[in-house]
């Protein structure tokens, strides 16, 4: 990141003494490297639209919460109940159209602006984030690891995911265990991982990199250890990766994704094949059966 | 299975409850309480003393919740600390949550309830003084299941909020999740009772010409609260009973086989969860709202505008429970609309906010304790609505959501209107309970800590969540940054820890050198309550005032002068009062006895609890209860005792 440009903001700031919400941001700003708020570092178009939107919400609230706090401090100190205190004391005022109208209509205003953004985005987020061809990986959170597979490729990995930089990826997600949240903050928000269902959600890395990756609903003893890396690559070295995997991995057994399955924490792995329409079976043994027709077109694609 | 604990902590937790026990029992016997005790509190069907009851409890259980989080603190103070492992960690966070929200918030609310509502309104006693008993029962005896577990079996540890699959059998085989849908049943019967209680008091029982339009604010706030309790919480008593059925008999609503869903779950544990938050902030606002007025010297401002946001944020509460799980995959469509609801809200928030500082401008303004709280509550307040809104923005949760921003968010929200809301009440009507006032130093100084330590605690964790620590992690690695921030955090919870120990030392200190207030109107009031000497008779009202227009009791004071508070001895009349009854404390025995069989799944245990509940209600109904008279001779003893004749 910009170092110049992050103090510069700093000091600019600080001048425009805005008061205490200023201050609060003061923890924010002096841990000084950017890079460790993850949220606020998107690496990819999914996780940028969710920072503006941060951004965005953040501006516009402010112009109700700065006046608020300013407010309040002149009004304590200039209407305290002091002896020979001459500011204008009027018991008995209390009403007035005008002010009403204003402090019914600004929130009114700020929210519609907000609405129409929000609404905006939320729409635009269940959308391939570019127009490429995009790759599926199949997500499932387990008893307390994260198991990838590749149905393009038959490859499958087990607490991180390699994807192509610059490429759309449509994870499929799902659990075999209580549900769980796949968060990867540097490239976008999260989605639950539940099981019986099968859930969609896009994601984009710009550039290669590791981007950390985290389970985000408790889902028991060792949840604290979900940790996984989303691993982004050009797409020609992802292609090579997925070769060598082919060529020198184990295959993952029936009896290997059994003992996955047992609830405890494990070291990555990787796998060059699994069995076939593991992911479909767990989505079907654990309720998909019921919903059938509604995950149909996100399993089969 | 053996009950005796084997983990060092629970033992020590199980020996010191033992032995404060016996020191209770031995006490009581010692100085012949137990009549009192039986006679004075148990059977007590006044509404000031059950509110007093209610205040005890949520003082003790804001300690447990404190304690459980204070160890959470140290436990996250340092990556990979071994102070508490994953198990530990993972049942003090939920009965932390669980005992914060429904332990400790609700009857800290049905203290203020109790204690103020009949008084402000001009009525006797709540419309149903045995109902009343029964709801206080209740919620003890839910209490006390709920906090037994940490030493008998196992606390409850899938989270306050409990969510299937996590709290089915499967994957939460012991009793501890039991215990959590038992004792939250319990009580929550007693809270859907308080809440059709004082609707009805309010709606039945204000004094002669207070319309809906003079009543005081609080009481205002105490009307939509009751609203939003009646409607919401027979969700959560569908969703409890379902799971309960699911884990006690294997019936399938929240499994994954056999046609279940947890989604629904979710659902409606929200559809009760966030009215809930409303629940517990609108008595808050009302707080605020008198406080404001009394300690600005001034009318409220915008009275009409003050009533129709408490109406439309209690409708509204309704409309936004997706924002929970905006994460769940729900369509684009249904996000949309549970976001753009759930920003909404805060446009009658906002304006109650500018209502509260246009009744301190051109006012003046004391800055005694219940109003400081009001004050510092304002601020902190703006800025947990204003992450809310950032939170409702759909796009946006996805990266919040179950991270520390999120803490952040409900924790400022939480403490900065509820618990402020509540302190700020019991300041300013302790006077009006006990008959003195709380000393102003010690409280100033817990003022300032338990603020100064609330930024310090959760400031940081905004930063946390930006940083991508989620919540309900025992431990994490030292690689991500997150050491610092939370080390600070830590240091906060123990300033507020130090705030709350200085509130009781307040309150300790005072009982023996706290002024005693022997006007009955130490703040120099503007509502009846104020009307009524300190502490106020059981009878509340020699005679039932005329209300004439809003701020009743200021009217008077204007009117009057001196005058206002004396009575005419000679037009004292008998009083209609409602007897004492054993039976709501005996029945809620019961009702804990039969919650206990089914924890453990001894049915034997549950059935001999469950006829002693039928045997209850079956006695209660054949009884013949016409209350008693008090004579005026009685009525003048007591009233020149407290020189009001």
């Amino acid at each position: 990141m910009n170092e110049q440009g992050v103090e510069r903001d700093e000091t600019k700031m600080r001048r425009s003494s805005l008061g205490k919400m200023l201050l609060l941001a003061v923890p924010f700003l002096l841990t000084g490297c950017r890079d460790r708020f993850l949220v606020l570092d998107p690496a990819g178009p999914v996780a940028e639209t969710e920072y503006n939107m941060i951004v965005l919400s953040a501006v516009l609230i402010s112009i109700v919460v700065i006046p608020v706090i300013g407010l309040l401090i002149y009004i304590v100190r200039k209407y305290r109940d002091r002896p020979g205190n001459d500011a204008p004391y009027q018991p008995e005022w209390a009403d007035s159209k005008r002010l009403e109208i204003v402090w019914w209509g600004i929130p009114i205003v700020i929210i519609a602006v907000l609405s129409v953004f929000t609404v905006r985005d939320t729409f635009a987020l269940t959308q391939p984030p570019s127009d490429q061809e995009p790759v599926t990986i199949q997500v499932t959170s387990l008893d307390w690891k994260w198991m990838f597979q590749y149905p393009e490729s038959g490859v499958a990995t087990v607490n991180y995911a390699k994807i192509p930089a610059g490429v759309p990826v449509q994870f499929v997600l799902t659990s075999d265990a209580p549900m769980n949240s796949f968060w990867v903050p540097q490239l976008g928000g999260q989605t639950y991982t539940m099981p019986g269902m099968a859930m969609r959600m896009w994601l984009q890395a710009d550039q290669p990199g590791t981007y950390y990756g985290h389970g985000a609903n408790f889902t028991g003893k060792e949840f604290a250890k979900m940790e996984f890396d989303v691993i982004a690559e050009k797409p020609s070295e992802f292609k090579e990766w997925t070769k060598q995997v082919k060529e020198s991995k184990p295959k993952m057994t029936k009896e290997d994704y059994k003992q996955l399955k047992e609830p405890g924490v494990v070291e990555e792995k990787t796998f060059s094949s699994y069995p076939s329409d593991l992911f479909k079976e767990i989505v079907m043994k654990n309720g998909g059966i019921y919903r059938k027709e509604e995950h149909q077109h996100i399993l089969n694609d | 299975m053996s009950l005796w604990p084997t983990e060092p902590m629970v033992q020590a937790s199980l020996v010191a409850i033992i032995l404060v026990s016996i020191g209770i029992i031995f006490t009581l016997t010692y100085f012949k309480k137990w009549g009192w005790l039986w006679r004075e509190w148990i059977t007590t069907v006044d509404h000031k003393k059950i509110g007093i009851m209610y205040l005890i409890c949520a003082l003790l259980m804001l300690f447990r919740g404190g304690v459980d989080a204070l160890l959470m603190r140290i436990q996250l103070a340092f990556p990979d600390l071994q102070f508490l492992d994953a198990q530990h960690y993972n049942e003090i966070f939920t009965t932390h949550g669980t005992i914060m929200i429904l332990f400790m918030a609700m009857p800290f609310l049905f203290a203020m309830f109790n204690i103020v509502v009949p008084l402000q309104i001009g009525a006797r006693d709540v419309a149903f003084p045995y109902l009343n008993a029964v709801s206080f029962w209740l919620f003890f005896f839910g209490a006390l299941l709920f906090n037994i577990s940490f030493v008998l079996g196992g606390a409850p540890d899938a989270g306050w909020v409990n969510y299937p699959p996590l709290s089915e059998l499967t994957f939460s085989p012991g009793p501890g999740i039991d215990y959590y849908l038992l004792s939250l049943q319990i009580s929550g019967i007693g809270s859907i009772a308080t809440g059709i209680n004082f609707l009805v008091t309010i709606l039945k029982m204000r004094a002669p010409g207070m319309s809906m339009m003079r009543m005081p604010m609080f009481s205002w706030s105490v009307l939509a609260s009751c609203i939003v309790i009646i409607f919401a919480f027979p969700a959560l008593t569908a969703a409890l009973a379902l799971l309960s059925l699911d884990r006690i008999v294997g019936t399938h609503f929240f499994t994954m086989l056999h046609g279940g869903n947890p989604m629904m779950y979710m659902n409606l544990f929200w559809i009760w969860g966030h009215p809930e938050v409303y629940i517990v902030i609108l008595p808050a606002y009302g707080v605020f709202s008198e406080v404001v007025s009394t300690f600005s010297k001034k009318r409220l401002f915008g009275y009409k505008s003050m009533v129709a946001s408490l109406l439309l944020i209690s409708v509204a509460s309704y409309l936004v429970w997706v924002h929970h799980f905006f994460t769940m995959g729900s369509s684009a469509g249904v996000n949309s609309f549970f976001a753009v609801a759930s920003m909404a809200i805060a446009i009658p928030t906002g304006v109650k906010v500018f209502n509260w500082l246009f009744t301190m401008f051109r006012g003046r303004i004391r800055l005694s304790l219940p109003m400081l709280w009001m004050l510092a509550f304002i601020p902190t307040f703006a800025l947990g609505g204003a992450t809310g809104v950032m939170l409702a923005v759909a796009p946006a949760d996805y990266q919040f959501h179950n991270s520390y921003f999120l803490i952040a968010h409900f924790h400022q929200v939480l403490i900065g209107g509820v618990v402020y809301g509540m302190l700020a009440g019991l300041y300013y009507w302790w006077p009006k309970m006990f008959g003195f006032q709380l000393v102003e130093k010690l409280g100033k100084w817990a003022f300032w800590l338990f603020n100064i330590g609330f930024y310090v605690c959760f400031m940081p964790q905004y930063a946390l969540g930006l940083m991508g620590m989620t919540r309900r992690m025992y431990e994490y690695p030292s690689g991500m940054g997150w050491n610092g921030l939370n080390q600070v955090s830590t240091v906060g919870a123990f300033i507020m820890g130090i705030g709350f120990l200085l509130i009781v030392a307040q309150i300790l200190y005072s009982i023996r050198h706290g002024k005693r207030d022997t006007t009955g109107d130490p703040w120099n009031g503007r509502t009846l309550e104020w009307s009524l000497p300190s502490p106020v008779p059981h009878y509340n009202f020699v005679r039932i005032p005329e209300v004439k227009g809003r701020d009743a009791w200021w009217m008077m004071k204007q009117e009057k002068g001196d005058e206002a508070t004396s009575t005419p001895s000679s037009s004292i009349q008998p009083i209609h009062m409602p007897n004492s009854s054993g039976l709501p404390f005996l029945m809620s025995l019961a009702f804990f006895v039969a919650g206990f069989g089914l924890v453990f799944h001894q049915f034997a245990l549950a059935a001999v609890g469950g006829i002693g509940i039928g045997i209850c209600l079956f006695l209660r109904s054949l009884e013949q209860d016409e209350g008693y008279m008090l004579s005026p001779k009685e009525i003048r003893r007591i009233e020149s005792a407290q020189g009001r004749l």
